[in-house]
């Protein structure tokens, strides 16, 4: 990247660790079943699976025939079945069908549930009820991280936003102090802890109440600060079309685990390749948390210097051209693959968003963000919704009736759930009759008044804090206000992940809170995100306060709820400027197509 | 740049005031350029040996070499939780939630009697006796030495929420008493663990009766919400809508009960439903809406059936044309009015099937009604359709073209449909703002609206370089030759 960067950032610790671990668990969990089996995984935990173990790991412990979890009848001829699953009642209800079919035609199995990260007792109570504990036994896997790259940790668990925010269901909180509870035994102590949002705080009082009942080792830190946030806190941003490259590949072609399927049009050839995005593609590592518009030039230049490293070849006698072959060919043919392929990407990119009015629709975005026009903004949501274009975002004033009215002519009157939903989150909002329309206030939605939120009180009041947007914009500078042009080449400020356009309220809160080493000062700030705000310190006697100084300046940044790409390259851009390291940990990563999907209610 | 088209004098307003500089997904624009000269350049980079794909890592099972298990887990174990010196490391505790409203008077007398406890499900019995202190003297002298062995403990709710947490043994059959089941809710919501939470509601739910339950679930939100969480998992809709009623959430229960329809595949048996819902208490704007839904499927119905027996029966062209892909059965308002507009196009507003009938039925906004049609139309190629969309007489019967949208959208739309430059350049010429006119008809070659453009503006310049961009001897050409050699017109350049 083309602006200073500050040498003396400290290194990250090697998170490897937590992958080895989890490996040594599951083994060890697959050792106390001797004798062949067959497995059955949940389909969003074999990514996961993929990440720390391989086909060669479960055959070695004796696993038989790998299935996915498909909520059909099976057709194993194993005696013993072993299951693989998130703490879902679906499946665990799936899993009460296939043994009581196999009870049904006198077929005798043994069977073994592994809940990961951990058992709920909802599932339990449900084997239970159908009479077949016994024949089912249970056991968790803690599984609760998984590093996705040098700097990112995740805990995928996408539904921990619907379940926590829409459902109000807490079952997550004790996973996420857990979590954490892991982090701070093999990097900690910490020192510092930050947070806000009710979640955060929860899952504060969760871990603290973990590592009073454990016991702590002697270590030296390599992780200071810890800072907690909860998505509801920030719902802009996540809602925000991205322009930063990692989070544009995430938009268009969704990077799973940490790794993305590119199909023909990207590959130029006739199949799809699934590609593994991160530190260790060099390429990619260059350009992930860059504008859009600042790739293509970059992967010019970058082509052209291969061309040079190629075209040397030319002049060179034997001797040189084997030492080329030797040292440098493969390097090139390596990096060479992977240009071709962030070019390919990036145009077949360009070519979906020309056709898909892109540019409208940042437009529309960044003018709601400014508060301006909001007429022409209505207009085109109503225009796209009409066309059936796109699943619109955005939380309407006045026209919320005619706009939910146009939706559901267009989508089918089934979203009258989804709509409920929304609603409930505080993403879509009516305004009260008598006032006056606030632009911010439209785009995050607004409970203000609302008179359900009066009855559901605790949950909900976490949502009044939304029709603050735009007096919280201007208190924060969120939205630079200067005239000058802003250079995409040499970013200034986090703005430039939305081409200037706006700073992510997350990352700009966590700015604040570290540059003042506290809340002091944005009491303001809090009350608008009525924010339970918090900032403690380990007791006198704890680690040494100043403690190894490059661990102070390595900062987790725990999201409850899901963080963006786009919002990891702004924490990377503030580490940068101000010499710090940020640890990612998140429960998912998530986009607005899968803020908007997790409140989708129209399937049975 | 598309950024340069001027719309409406918003848009200047917009653009000018705003400080960050916009890129631009244009084709034209250079960097893209640019970048499709780098594919070509690294794709026609010639190197030897293609086939070696291991390369570029790719995620399958056998992908990973297997890594070394050196590690025991109970080594592992031992790192994080080694027993060497302990030092205090405490963080204060901050105040989370709720306060608990305590009721000490309530457990106090319950501790005094120990119910005999059943011996269900509990995973290890020896952990909970091993580890169960010397404190149930006072039960022991009334009970008969033939039931000691039954008691399981003598935990108060806090110590019993804190070994749910911790998966240890426990019981909740002693929580005879309302007070103590209510404490031990209270306690569970007071630790923030949803798991606990909604074990104790399980086992509430089991020994109280619903009014009681639901009664006391009203002052404890937090309680609620994972009950109501863990019936709809459950899928108990029958006892969700009772707790829905008697909290007089009836707004709610209405839409619990409307859910239940996407569980009926059977499409006469769905409109039944759906017809028995209208009866529901939702808002006034959602009864639109179901009523909306219902009238819906009761139409989609007739018109598959008939439209199914005029295609087997090969009745109609528009059939054999373009067969139907989908049943319209289950579709959204606007692509049942998609199809009517494809298949049943000119029917009078009598029939069900008529676009006419759909649009007035389901109150279909002007702008809505013409996208829509215009899809449809545009996607048969029936242009003549697609003018009549727009054409309005006035009394004195002139025509005039007119539209509730930009012509520069309609512009797009039927190019993407793929109209011909003929249809295209029409509505180009329709665009009121010139700018905007002649970006739309160089990105569609609509070389006629550009020259006579610019020939009403006299601009002479622009012609002239507009001549390099068309084909020599083409009909352009000429038409520009004439222009420029006319003497007529009064250049301004």
């Amino acid at each position: 990247m083309a602006h200073s960067v500050r040498r003396d950032a400290p290194e990250l610790p090697d998170f490897s660790l937590l992958k080895r671990l989890a490996r040594d668990q599951l083994i060890y969990l697959l050792e106390q079943l001797p004798g062949k089996k067959d497995l059955f995984i949940e389909a969003d935990l074999m990514s996961p699976l993929d990440r720390i173990a391989n086909v060669t790991t479960l055959k070695e412990h004796e696993v038989d025939k790998l299935y996915k979890v498909e909520h059909k009848s099976i057709v194993s001829t194993s005696d013993q079945l072993c299951f693989l699953i998130r703490p879902r009642i679906q499946t665990v209800k799936w899993i009460c069908d296939v043994v009581n079919a196999d009870k049904a035609v006198g077929k005798f199995r043994r069977y073994k549930v592994i809940f990961c990260p951990q058992k709920f007792y909802a599932c339990e109570t449900l084997l239970e009820e159908q009479g077949i504990i016994g024949d089912v036994t249970t056991d968790e896997w803690s599984f609760y991280l998984l590093p996705l790259d040098d700097d990112i940790i995740s805990l995928e668990l996408p539904e921990f936003f619907r379940d926590n925010f829409l459902e109000g269901d807490q079952r997550w909180v004790r996973t996420a102090g857990s979590a954490l509870h892991l982090l701070h035994s093999l990097y900690g102590p910490f020192s510092k802890v930050y947070g806000i949002g009710r979640c955060s705080k929860m899952a504060y009082e969760s871990w603290r109440e973990q590592v009073k009942e454990g016991e702590q080792r002697v270590r030296q830190a390599d992780i200071g600060n810890v800072f907690l946030i909860d998505r509801d806190v920030d719902l802009v941003t996540p809602l925000c079309s991205q322009v930063v490259y990692e989070g544009l590949v995430d938009d268009i072609f969704r990077i799973k685990c940490g790794c993305v399927e590119f199909g023909p049009d990207v590959t130029s050839s006739d199949k799809s390749m699934k590609v593994m995005l991160n530190s260790q593609d060099k390429v990619f590592n260059e350009i992930r948390n860059e504008h859009f518009s600042q790739v293509f030039g970059f992967l010019s230049q970058k082509a052209r210097n291969l061309q040079t490293a190629y075209d040397k070849r030319s002049g060179m006698d034997i001797k040189q051209m084997k030492t080329f072959v030797s040292e440098e060919l493969k390097g090139l043919k390596k990096e060479h693959r992977l240009l071709s392929l962030h070019i390919g990407a990036s145009e077949s990119m360009m070519k979906k968003k020309t056709k898909q009015d892109f540019q409208e629709m940042l437009k529309t975005e960044h003018s709601l963000l400014e508060g301006f026009e909001i007429r022409e903004c209505i207009s085109f949501i109503e225009e796209h919704i009409n066309r059936q274009v796109i699943l619109f975002s955005g939380l309407l004033p006045k026209d919320y009736r005619s706009l939910k009215a146009q939706y559901l002519q267009s989508y089918g009157v089934d979203h009258l759930l989804t709509f409920s939903n929304l609603k409930q989150l505080g993403l879509l909002v009516e305004q009260q009759p008598g006032e006056t329309l606030t632009v911010m206030e439209s785009r995050v939605g607004k409970l203000v008044n609302d008179k359900t939120a009066g009855k559901l009180t605790d949950a909900f009041s976490s949502l009044a804090k939304k029709s603050n947007f735009r007096a919280l914009s201007r208190r924060l500078n969120l939205v630079p206000k200067s005239d000058e042009e802003y250079d995409l080449r040499v970013p200034r400020d986090m703005a430039y992940i939305f081409s200037g356009a706006y700073i992510p309220l997350s990352c700009k809160l966590i700015e604040q809170v570290l540059e003042r080493d506290g809340w002091t000062g944005l009491e303001e700030v809090t009350r608008m995100i009525n924010g339970h705000e918090f900032a403690v310190t380990a007791g006198s006697n704890g680690s040494d306060p100043r403690g190894r100084s490059d661990a102070q300046r390595i900062i987790l940044v725990m999201f409850l709820g899901g963080c963006t790409y786009s919002e990891i390259s702004a924490l990377r851009f503030l580490g940068k400027e101000k010499g710090y390291k940020f640890v990612v940990v998140t429960t998912a990563i998530t986009n607005s197509a899968r803020v908007l999907e997790s409140m989708l209610d129209n399937h049975a | 740049m598309s950024l340069m088209i001027r719309g409406k004098p918003d848009d200047d307003e917009y653009w000018n005031s705003s400080k960050f500089k916009a890129f631009t997904f244009d084709d034209e624009d250079d960097d893209f350029t640019r970048l499709k000269e780098s594919k070509r350049a690294v794709n026609s980079i010639l190197v030897e040996d293609e086939d070696e794909e291991d390369e570029v890592e790719k995620v399958n099972w056998s992908g990973e070499p297997v890594g070394s298990i050196s590690w025991s887990v109970k080594e592992t174990a031992s790192n994080i939780r080694s027993t060497g010196e302990v030092r205090d490391l405490s963080f204060p505790k901050i105040d989370t939630a709720p306060s608990l409203p305590k009721n000490s008077s309530g457990y106090s007398l319950s501790s005094l009697f120990k119910g005999k406890a059943k011996t269900g499900s509990l995973q290890s019995f020896s952990e909970s006796f091993s580890e169960q202190s010397l404190r149930n003297y006072a039960p022991e002298l009334r009970k008969p030495k033939s039931e000691y062995k039954d008691y399981i403990s003598d935990w108060t709710p806090e110590e019993t929420v804190k070994r749910m947490q911790q998966g240890k043994a426990y019981s909740l059959e002693k929580f005879h008493f309302l007070q103590d089941k209510l404490l031990l809710l209270d306690e569970a919501v007071n630790a923030h663990d949803g798991n606990v939470i909604t074990a104790v509601l399980i086992f509430l739910k089991k020994s109280l009766s619903k009014e009681i339950l639901f009664r006391e679930l009203i002052a404890r939100e937090i309680a609620l919400r994972h009950y109501i969480h863990y019936l709809k998992e459950m899928g108990e809709h029958k006892h969700l809508v009772e707790l829905f009623k008697s909290l007089g959430r009836t707004e709610d229960m209405a839409l619990m009960q409307y859910r239940d329809h996407l569980n009926i595949k059977d499409e006469n048996r769905r409109r039944d439903f759906l017809k028995n819902c209208l009866s529901l208490p939702f808002s006034q704007e959602d009864a639109t809406h179901v009523l909306d839904h219902y009238t819906l499927l009761e139409r989609q119905i007739i018109i598959e059936a008939n439209d199914k027996h005029v295609e087997s029966s090969s009745q109609a062209d528009i059939f054999k044309k373009y067969p139907r892909k989908a049943s319209i059965l289950n579709m959204p308002i606007i692509t049942t009015l998609y199809y009517s507009c494809f298949y049943h196009y000119g029917e009078s507003e009598g029939t069900y099937s008529s676009p006419a009938n759909i649009r007035k039925t389901f109150r279909i906004s002007d702008k809505q009604f013409l996208l829509t049609c215009l899809g449809a139309r545009a996607k048969l190629k029936a242009w003549f359709d697609v003018d009549a969309l727009f054409t309005t007489k006035n009394w004195l019967g002139y025509t005039k073209k007119r539209s509730p949208i930009g012509f520069h959208r309609i512009v797009d739309i039927l190019h993407k449909n793929n109209a011909p430059v003929q249809v295209l350049q029409e509505y180009v010429n329709l665009v009121e703002d010139t700018e905007q006119k002649i970006s739309l008809a160089q990105k569609y070659k609509c070389h006629d609206v550009i020259i006579n453009t610019y020939r009403d503006l006299k601009d002479r310049q622009l012609l002239i370089g507009y001549r390099e961009k068309v084909e020599r001897s083409s009909p352009e050409y000429r038409k520009i030759e004439e222009l420029l050699c006319n003497s007529q017109i009064r250049w301004k350049n």
